[in-house]
Order: C-alpha cells, then sequence, then structure tokens
C-alpha cells in the first residue's frame, strides 16, 4: 500500500480545486477532499501545485481543508449486486445514498458500492491444485434471475490453488480460495475486486465482427445494422428520438446485459427507465428487463466533473461482465454531455480550446472510449462483445460541430436523426439517405445463414427504391407529381408503404415496438412482392390509378398493425389477396 | 464580530477582486457596505487568499478604497414560511411590497439539492389548460417543465396568464395551488401585466411574486430564479402544494450569465455564452418534478425569447435539449390573427404520452394527435408546392389538404383569450377537422378507433 499523501486546498473554481503541501500526489490518483472527505481524482501535476477535479459540489470548501491521497487510481468496485442497481456517476448506490440523505442528493457520503452483507448462493468451479490466472472463473453465483455472475481471479495474480472453501452461502467480505501465487505468497480471493476507470480490461485477443445486435427495430435491423462488438452514434437535435432510440435498443435488443448511461441528461428520463424496466419482461425468459440492466445516472444536475467520470464507469463495468463471457451492449446518453464536462474543466484550467472551446484532446478521448467497444476471446477463454451505442446532441442540431464530427470518425453505424422526420412524427427519425452502417459485409454470412438467402438482397432493393424516390421527389417539389408516368408513380407508391409501414415504428405500439427479424424479412418480400405484381399490371397499360382505387397500398401500410409477430402465415394469404386484385384488373380491362 | 476587509484590488464589471482573506469558502456570500449602505455578492473563486466576488447589485460608485467587505460564511439563503404566499419580493428574496420581513419558518440554501433520480415520481397527471393545441398536442403534465419559445412581439404573456388562469380553474382543490413567477429583466409593464391578470383571475393571494426588472441589476438576475425555485420547493415538498412556476425571460437570464462569464474572462464556447450554460440551465429547470416523499409538484413553465425567432440560437436550444418538450410560438401565425400562434409541428411534450389516452384523456387521444400532426405536416409539403405550380394545379387531395389546414389554424389553434375548452370538445374538434380528409389518409390511427371517431358525414365544421 503506498503511503498517503498530504496537502490542503489552496484555490477553488467549480469543480477544480488546486491543492498545495505536497508534491507527491501522482496523476489520477483517487484523493479525499476537505473535512467531509469528498471524491475527487488528480488530473493535473505542476510545480508548485497539484489540480484535482472534486465529483461532488465543492460550495462551501474553504482554502487550507486537507486533500490526502487514496494511494490508488480512480477505480470501480466489481462484484454482484450491480446489475439491477443504479449507481451515480462515481459508482455510488442511488437508494443508499437516499437512505442516507432523502430525496435531495447530500454530498460527502461514503457507501460502499456493494452489499458487503448480503449473502449469495455460491457454488465453486475450481479445486485445489488446479493452476489459475488472472480472468480465471473460480466459482459462479445467481446474480439475478437473469444474470450469472462468475467469480475471476483479479488481475496480476498467477499460481495453483491452495484452499477453496465448499459450496454455499457467502457475502462479499468471505474468501473463496486461496492461491499460491508463483512468487510464493499466498492471497486471499472473495467476489470483489477493483479495476481503476480509465484503463481498458485486458483481454486475449480481439476477434473479427460477425454477428448482429439484433434490435427488433425495423430500420435499425434491416437497413442500418449493428454488429454485436460494434459502435455506433445516434445524433440529433432535442426532440428527434435520441433517448427513445435508446430505450428502445435498451428494451429489445438481444444483449445479455444492458448498461445505461444517464451522462447530463435528464432525471425523469432515469426515473422512468427504472420503472419500465422493472415492470417490463423480457420475452425470452419472462423476467423482469431490470435484471439484465445497470443504471447509471449522473444527471444533469449532479456534479459535473462526475458526468465525465460516468462514462469511464459504466464502460467499466460493462468490460467486467464481458470478461464473464456475456454480451453487453451500453448506451451512453448523451456523450455530448460528457465532452461539454470536459469542456468545463478544461477551461477551468485555462487549456488552450481548439474548436468552440472544446479541449484539442475531445478527439482522443472520444477514440479511446469508442475502442473499448469489441467482440473478443477473454483471458478465460470465453468470448464476450462490447457494444457501444453513444447519443450525440449537436448544438443547433448542427452535425457539423466538433463531438458529432470527431464521433463520426470513430464509430462505424451513424443513425442520424432528423428533424422534418421528427416533426411529422416520423419515428424512429433516423434519416435513412444521411445515415449508415459500415456492418453489412461483416454480417452478410449471418443474415444468409439465420434468416433468409434472400435477406440482403432484399435489403439492396429497399434501399434503392428509397433512393429512388428521393430522386423523384426532387421534381415532384418542383412541378408535382402529374409529370411523372406510371411507372415512376409507383416507385412513389412503394417507397410510401417502405416508409409508413415498414420503417414508421411505433415504439408504443404493443406489438410493433419489438418485432423479429423473420417478420422484417416478410415484411419486405411483401413489398417487393406487390411492386412486382403492380408493374405487370402497369405494364398492361393500366393507369396506376385503378391499382389505387383497390387501397391496397394503404392496406399494406397497416400490415405491420395487422399482422401479429408470430402470425407470418398471413404473408402468405396476403400476397394471394395480391394474386386476386391484380388479376382482377387486368381481367377488367380485357 | 466577523473580520472586516477594507478596500478592493480591482473592480471588472460585476466582478471585484479582493486580496488577504483569511479562509474563505466557495460560493460563500459576502457583504460589502458602501457609502453605509450593504450590498452583497458571493466568492466564485478563490486562489489562496485572493477571492473574486461577483456583486450582485451593481458595482458602481465602488471604489479600491471605499468598501468594507464581511465574509457570512454561509452560501446565499432564503428565509421561508407559508406567510410568502401573496407577496412580493425583489430579484435577491427581499420583501418589496412593504408588508414587512418574512418571520421565517426556516432559512434554505437558494441553489437547492439535486433529487436523487430514484426519489422521483415520474410525472402523469394531466393538466387541462383549456387550449386545444397544447392539450391536444402537447399536453401539460403536473411536474413538467415545459418552456414557451417566444419572440419579441409574440404573445407569450398572454398564454402563459390564460394557462394559469384555466389550470386553476381546472384543478381539483384550489387551496393546494399555487404559482411562484420570477421575472428577469422583464419590463415593469410586463411584471404588471401579469400582477393585474392574477389579481382579475383571483389567485393573487396564492402568488409569490420575484422581480428583477429590466432597469434592476444583471448581476442580481442570476438568484432571482434560484430564489423563486427555493420558494416553489418548499411549498410543493414541505407543504404537499402544486405550484406553478413561471420563469421570463430566460433569454434575459442566459445574457446576464454571460456578460458575467465575459467579465472573468472565460473562454466562450457558441455566441459568447459559458461552456457551462447547459449545466447552468439544468440547474433551474431539473427543480421541477415531483418526488415520492410528497404530494406536491413543481412545474415549470419556463418563458424565453428567440432571438431573431431563431430556434437554433443556443438559448432555445440548449433549453429544448433540457426540459420536457417546448410550446413555440410562430410569428406567421400569429400575422395571421392566430391566437395562441402554436407552431405546432415543433413544439412537444415528452410527457404527453404517459398522461394521455384510455384512463387518462380519452382512449382515441394518442391517435387523433399523432395523425394531426402528420396531415398537418403533410399541409406543409402541399403549401410549399402550391408556391410553386400554383394552387389551381393541385390535385383534388392536395387541395382538401390545403383546406383541412386552412381548418385546423383557424378552427382549431384559434381561441379566444378567455375560451377554456375541456378535452372533450378539443378531441371531437380534432376529429371533425380530420374527417375532411379520406379515410385511407388516415394511416396514423388504429382501425378500431377509426371505426368509433372518423365520421366523415360530419363535416359541417
Ligand atoms: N420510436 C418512437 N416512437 C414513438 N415516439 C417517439 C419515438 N421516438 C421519439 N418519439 C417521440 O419523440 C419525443 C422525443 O424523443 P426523445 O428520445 O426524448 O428525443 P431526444 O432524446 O432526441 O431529445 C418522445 O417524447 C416521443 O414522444
Ligand atoms: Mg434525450
Amino acid at each position: 500500500m503506498a503511503t498517503t499523501v498530504k496537502g490542503y486546498i489552496y484555490g477553488i473554481n467549480g469543480p477544480v480545486v488546486h491543492v498545495k503541501g505536497s508534491s507527491d500526489f501522482g496523476m489520477m490518483q483517487m484523493v479525499k477532499v476537505g473535512e467531509e472527505g469528498l471524491i475527487g481524482e488528480v488530473i493535473g501535476v505542476e510545480s508548485d501545485h497539484t489540480i484535482v477535479q472534486v465529483y461532488e459540489s465543492t460550495t462551501g470548501l474553504h482554502t487550507n481543508e486537507p486533500v490526502e491521497s487514496l494511494g490508488m487510481p480512480m477505480s470501480v468496485t466489481l462484484g454482484p449486486g450491480i446489475i439491477g442497481n443504479i449507481f451515480d456517476g462515481i459508482e455510488r448506490p442511488l437508494k443508499d445514498l437516499e437512505q442516507k440523505s432523502g430525496a435531495f442528493l447530500d454530498r460527502g457520503i461514503h457507501t460502499s458500492a456493494i452489499d458487503l452483507q448480503k449473502k449469495w448462493n455460491v457454488s465453486m468451479c475450481c479445486k485445489q491444485g488446479d493452476s489459475v490466472s488472472a480472468g480465471s472463473i473460480i466459482a459462479t453465483l445467481p446474480e439475478t434471475s437473469l444474470v450469472v455472475h462468475k467469480v475471476m481471479v483479479p488481475a496480476g495474480i498467477n499460481g495453483t490453488i491452495e484452499e477453496t472453501v465448499p459450496d454455499g452461502a457467502y457475502s462479499a467480505q468471505d474468501t473463496l480460495v486461496k492461491i499460491r501465487t508463483d512468487k510464493g505468497s499466498i492471497v486471499d480471493i472473495g467476489m470483489v475486486q477493483t479495476w481503476p476507470i480509465r484503463t481498458p480490461r485486458t483481454v486475449r485477443e480481439r476477434k473479427p465482427i460477425s454477428r448482429p445486435l439484433i434490435t427488433g427495430q425495423r430500420i435499425i435491423d434491416t437497413l442500418l445494422p449493428i454488429a454485436k462488438g460494434g459502435t455506433a452514434a445516434i445524433p440529433g437535435g432535442f426532440g428527434t428520438g435520441k433517448t427513445m432510440t435508446q430505450h428502445q435498443l435498451a428494451k429489445w435488443c438481444d444483449a445479455d446485459i444492458i448498461v445505461y448511461i444517464g451522462c447530463g441528461e435528464r432525471g425523469n428520463e432515469m426515473t422512468q427507465v427504472l420503472e419500465d424496466f422493472s415492470k417490463l419482461v423480457d420475452p425470452k425468459s419472462g423476467r423482469p428487463l431490470m435484471d439484465r440492466t445497470v443504471l447509471i445516472a449522473n444527471t444533469s444536475n449532479m456534479p459535473v466533473a462526475a458526468r465525465e467520470a460516468s462514462i469511464y464507469t459504466g464502460i467499466t463495468l460493462a468490460e467486467y461482465y464481458r470478461d464473464m463471457g456475456y454480451h453487453v451492449a451500453i448506451m451512453a446518453d448523451s456523450t455530448s454531455r460528457w465532452a461539454e464536462a470536459l469542456r468545463e474543466i478544461s477551461g477551468r484550467l485555462e487549456e488552450m480550446p481548439a474548436e468552440e472551446g472544446f479541449p484539442a484532446y475531445l478527439s482522443s478521448r472520444l477514440s479511446g472510449f469508442y475502442e473499448r467497444a469489441g467482440y473478443v476471446e477473454n483471458l478465460n477463454g470465453t468470448e464476450g462483445s462490447v457494444t457501444i451505442i453513444g447519443a450525440v446532441s449537436p448544438q443547433g442540431g448542427d452535425f457539423s460541430e466538433p463531438v458529432t464530427q470527431n464521433t463520426k470518425r470513430f464509430v462505424r453505424c451513424f443513425w442520424a436523426l432528423d428533424r422534418q422526420l421528427a416533426y411529422s412524427r416520423h419515428y424512429p427519425a433516423i434519416n435513412w439517405l444521411t445515415s449508415y452502417s459500415e456492418y453489412i459485409d461483416d454480417l452478410y454470412t449471418w443474415y444468409e445463414e439465420n434468416v433468409d438467402e434472400n435477406f440482403l438482397k432484399y435489403r439492396a432493393e429497399i434501399v434503392s427504391i428509397l433512393q429512388e424516390e428521393s430522386q423523384l421527389m426532387e421534381i415532384v417539389k418542383l412541378i408535382g407529381s402529374d409529370v411523372l408516368h406510371d411507372e415512376q408513380k409507383l416507385v412513389l407508391d412503394i417507397a410510401k408503404i417502405i416508409r409508413l409501414g415498414f420503417l414508421q415504428q411505433n415504439a408504443y405500439h404493443k406489438s410493433d415496438t419489438y418485432v423479429p427479424l423473420t417478420k422484417q424479412f416478410k415484411m419486405m418480400e411483401l413489398v417487393l412482392y406487390l411492386r412486382k405484381k403492380a408493374k405487370e399490371v402497369i405494364s398492361k397499360q393500366i393507369p396506376i390509378s385503378q391499382l389505387r382505387e383497390t387501397n391496397i397500398f394503404e392496406d399494406t401500410i397497416k400490415l405491420k398493425y395487422d399482422i401479429g409477430n408470430d402470425e407470418l402465415e398471413k404473408f402468405e394469404e396476403y400476397k394471394h389477396k395480391i394474386d386476386r386484385l391484380c388479376a382482377q384488373i387486368i381481367q377488367n380491362q380485357q | 464580530m466577523a473580520l472586516e476587509y477594507l478596500g478592493l484590488r480591482e473592480i471588472s464589471g460585476p466582478l471585484v477582486i479582493l486580496d488577504g482573506i483569511e479562509n474563505p469558502s466557495y460560493e460563500e456570500v459576502v457583504t460589502i457596505q458602501l457609502n453605509g449602505k450593504m450590498r452583497t455578492g458571493k466568492i466564485i473563486e478563490i486562489s489562496g487568499k485572493s477571492v473574486v466576488v461577483q456583486v450582485f447589485e451593481n458595482t458602481s460608485e465602488m471604489s479600491l478604497t471605499n468598501t468594507k467587505t464581511t465574509l457570512t460564511g454561509k452560501p446565499m439563503m432564503l428565509p421561508l414560511s407559508k406567510e410568502i404566499l401573496g407577496r412580493t419580493f425583489n430579484g435577491s428574496g427581499r420583501p418589496i411590497d412593504g408588508l414587512g420581513e418574512i418571520f421565517p419558518e426556516k432559512k434554505a440554501d437558494i441553489n437547492g439539492k439535486p433529487i436523487n433520480p430514484v426519489s422521483r415520481e415520474y410525472p402523469r397527471d394531466f393538466i387541462q389548460t383549456g387550449i386545444s393545441s397544447i392539450d391536444c398536442l402537447t399536453t401539460l403534465i403536473r411536474g413538467q417543465k415545459l418552456p414557451i419559445f417566444s419572440g419579441n412581439g409574440l404573445p407569450q404573456d398572454n398564454l402563459a396568464v390564460q394557462i394559469v388562469r384555466q389550470a386553476q380553474l381546472a384543478g381539483e382543490s384550489d387551496t393546494q395551488f399555487a404559482v411562484v413567477f420570477a421575472a428577469m429583466g422583464v419590463k415593469n409593464d410586463v411584471a404588471d401585466f401579469f400582477r393585474r391578470s392574477f389579481e382579475e383571475s383571483g389567485v393573487l393571494d396564492r402568488v409569490v411574486m420575484f422581480l428583477n426588472l429590466s432597469n434592476d441589476p444583471v448581476a442580481e438576475r442570476i438568484i432571482t430564479p434560484r430564489a423563486a425555485l427555493t420558494a416553489a420547493e418548499y411549498l410543493a415538498y414541505e407543504h404537499n402544494m402544486h405550484i406553478l412556476v413561471i420563469l421570463t425571460d430566460m433569454t434575459a437570464y442566459a445574457e446576464a450569465l454571460r456578460e458575467i462569464s465575459s467579465s472573468k474572462g472565460e473562454i466562450p464556447s457558441r455566441k459568447g455564452f459559458p461552456g457551462y450554460l447547459y449545466s447552468d440551465l439544468a440547474s433551474l429547470f431539473e427543480r421541477a418534478g415531483m418526488i415520492h416523499s410528497s404530494t406536491g409538484s413543481v412545474t415549470q413553465i419556463p418563458i424565453l425569447s428567440m432571438p431573431n425567432d431563431d430556434i437554433t440560437h443556443p438559448i432555445p436550444d440548449l433549453t429544448g435539449y433540457i426540459t420536457e418538450g417546448q410550446i413555440v410560438l410562430d410569428r406567421a401565425l400569429s400575422q395571421k390573427g392566430v391566437y395562441p400562434p402554436v407552431s405546432v409541428l415543433p413544439s412537444l411534450s415528452r410527457l404527453m404520452k404517459d398522461g394521455i389516452g384510455e384512463g387518462y384523456t380519452r382512449e382515441d387521444h394518442p391517435d387523433l394527435a399523432n395523425q394531426l400532426f402528420a396531415s398537418y405536416a403533410k399541409v406543409q409539403d402541399v403549401r410549399s408546392l402550391a408556391s410553386v405550380i400554383g394552387e389551381d394545379e393541385l390535385s383534388p387531395l392536395d387541395r382538401l389538404y390545403l383546406e383541412f389546414g386552412r381548418k385546423f389554424e383557424t378552427l382549431f389553434l384559434n381561441q379566444g383569450k378567455n375560451e377554456n375548452r375541456p378535452i372533450g370538445t378539443t378531441l371531437s374538434l380534432g376529429w371533425s377537422l380530420l374527417s375532411m380528409l379520406p379515410r385511407e389518409e388516415l394511416d396514423r390511427i388504429d382501425s378500431e378507433i377509426l371505426d368509433k371517431y372518423y365520421k366523415p358525414q360530419n363535416e359541417a365544421v
């Protein structure tokens, strides 16, 4: 244990505190500030003073109050009890804080991230004489109804098991195994370990991306898929649907574990997730979604330095569960607020700003964060992934600002939210023309083998119809749609079905909120079938108005509501209906 | 007796710098004696024994030698008791109605403390304002923060008092209802208009006013909304009251913040506003809400004027990122004579989804609202096409849309300043408008709801 370094407060400017009295503080060390022991981190060491960012309100701090190092870098505690919980930006359980200070957050309250008294039903999975190393799984325990927690050997320990406890009920304070390390010493290992939040956890190797993260959201899964271990950004002005999109993904995506970070956003939104996720059940297991979710809430009115840390706290928790062999998806709402926290601290340090006052290291911090996503083989041989989905809140909704532009360089999915779509209440308001996913090629085989060999072919056709529509709309805007010939009008009609009947998806509709890939495929297939049949009709010189009069286009738009997620056979029936209608029209003509 | 420090090192706009201060604490309030009068300020930066103090009143007449400064050791505190109802205070919370000081039951730090997200009660109760555009399309929910984005010369004040008056009428028990009104940098007429309107609607004795008018000190504007929200929280959470807070004009507030920031020489972000404008506004707006441990609520209606009617300006932009929606007023509609000139497409209530529909307002409300938005968005497309090719060249369907758009604006959006429409009337009005359009065009509405409510023969609007 390092000896503690002590100094005293010299200057205070917002969350930034200048410390004198010792030159031995180390960068990124965790410190206790003031008589109340507020948590802080060293962010600068200069010749005559040390700079600390404080994770709690500094109001009322005096000069000359003590500052003391805790002898370790800013870290989180890892162990069972994280899942289902809600923490602030530096991993303090908000329910404990409520118990201690009521509805309003006080500062200087010390709580443990993990309940140290609670007993868990531990099953040991190692025995005396086994050789183990960092990451080896030595025991498992049911953490929630959905998550089996795997107790792993902490970093830096290699050796053989000297002694284990029998299966049974143990708390986080108990020793489960004794390990004789290669260097000959004996160490006691329990369920809890710590990890510095700014350091990625070690893996054996990165694997290629090959599986989609299935979200049940049609525009994402079909047009703009994200891979397990991938990265996506959701930029959009206020009210365009960033938070809703992230909530939808957190609810329905097929990750094993969700880490949801409310970073500098609304308190009520976190309350809502907490309420909804405790009530909503996971369709596969019938268990509450909260049983696979961790929430980190550092809302806009909570201390700004802790907002900066919340992103790292979240990603470290995600990596910890990935190390157990889980697929983890992390939602960060919003990364712009995190960038602004960086800017605010940087401004208080009087650093030289780059664009719009953001520090020059914005870009490297963003890339460092997104780099922590990936599909990996863990030290213990299991496979897991961390998928990062970050919301971006561009000022004025203008995507040319620094956070959006820098983020774009490091993510491979870009789901651009569009104000005009949101204004007309077309949700999700993801603009299909300006958004992209670079994962199509990586996922080709998976879709072919697991959904249908035509999946990506149909996808390409849908994309091309939408593109054709946007070109035709240029003409329509100038001279109206009357000048178009019927073939072009058909493109517009089919594109409208795709937009309203397929891309638009109502998060509040009981069955439309989540749609399985098989149904997504059937819907695409049906629209393309309708197009083919309608083309045949038109090619017989029958005016498109005759097709329109049958209301077949409007009816097809409503199929998303009319055919349930488990009634796929109805698509075949509907094809017959199309056949009959078209045959009828052709017959009437003759 | 606390130490008195004579003189200053430097004066810069609303800021003064003092040297040789013993044991200062961050954000504590200091008092400054000048020619026998007292001013107050707070410490906003400490470096050893030097401190930067922001003076709430102005620094005029101050010199480097004519002041005596004392530290109070405390942040800014507001004296509170139920007697504040019906009283008027200046922008820093001192009584200015001649009725004397408040006998305080307690004193509270005006900065408040963040509500723990797990202690919040998610707001779901519909507040009927009797205004169709709001009730149907951007529903106000008790505990919500829903700002009005306005522009110079638009009737935001009329709208705000109409909301207060009619929401109060619809509320179940008046004794639990009160208004906290905070004016930042508004003209005396505006403050007077609000006072008169409160008086006419008989709520004046349930109103607490905090007034920082346009000729009052700029730096004081930073305190005014905090004092007002402290009063609101006290009444809501300690006396279980439903408090409607009106904050006007948030633009003047943000400009005051910019002025202080630039005197401090801080690095600006956009349009000269400090990088922490978002966090600062959030520290006000997040004080709306409801908590489990109380039955009261704080509902906020901040009013701001969009410079140049530009919604992307940092003030409306950052506000929209924090609040739970926005009611946007539109100059063109106002010029057409539509009151209230609510521009419905950019307007939004994020909380309405959980407070409307079956069991709350009426089963058809969500679909109806969605369809009105979608159809009115289509009207905009048709209008721009019509402006290119001429109305006569439009298809019959497009012409129907134009007609729908006109009626929507003149019959649905437009209403009297005293007209109080029950929600049922508003929803029926919406249906009679939609009934002008062919059923196939109504793609946002569930077939069952359509069967029940869509009555094309009733087109007689
Ligand atoms: N997929 C969706 N389905 C239905 N409504 C949506 C959807 N996405 C967004 N909305 C609507 O838009 C509003 C704003 O969305 P939100 O996600 O809070 O925006 P942002 O986070 O971008 O500011 C929501 O309150 C909701 O009414
Ligand atoms: Mg959001």
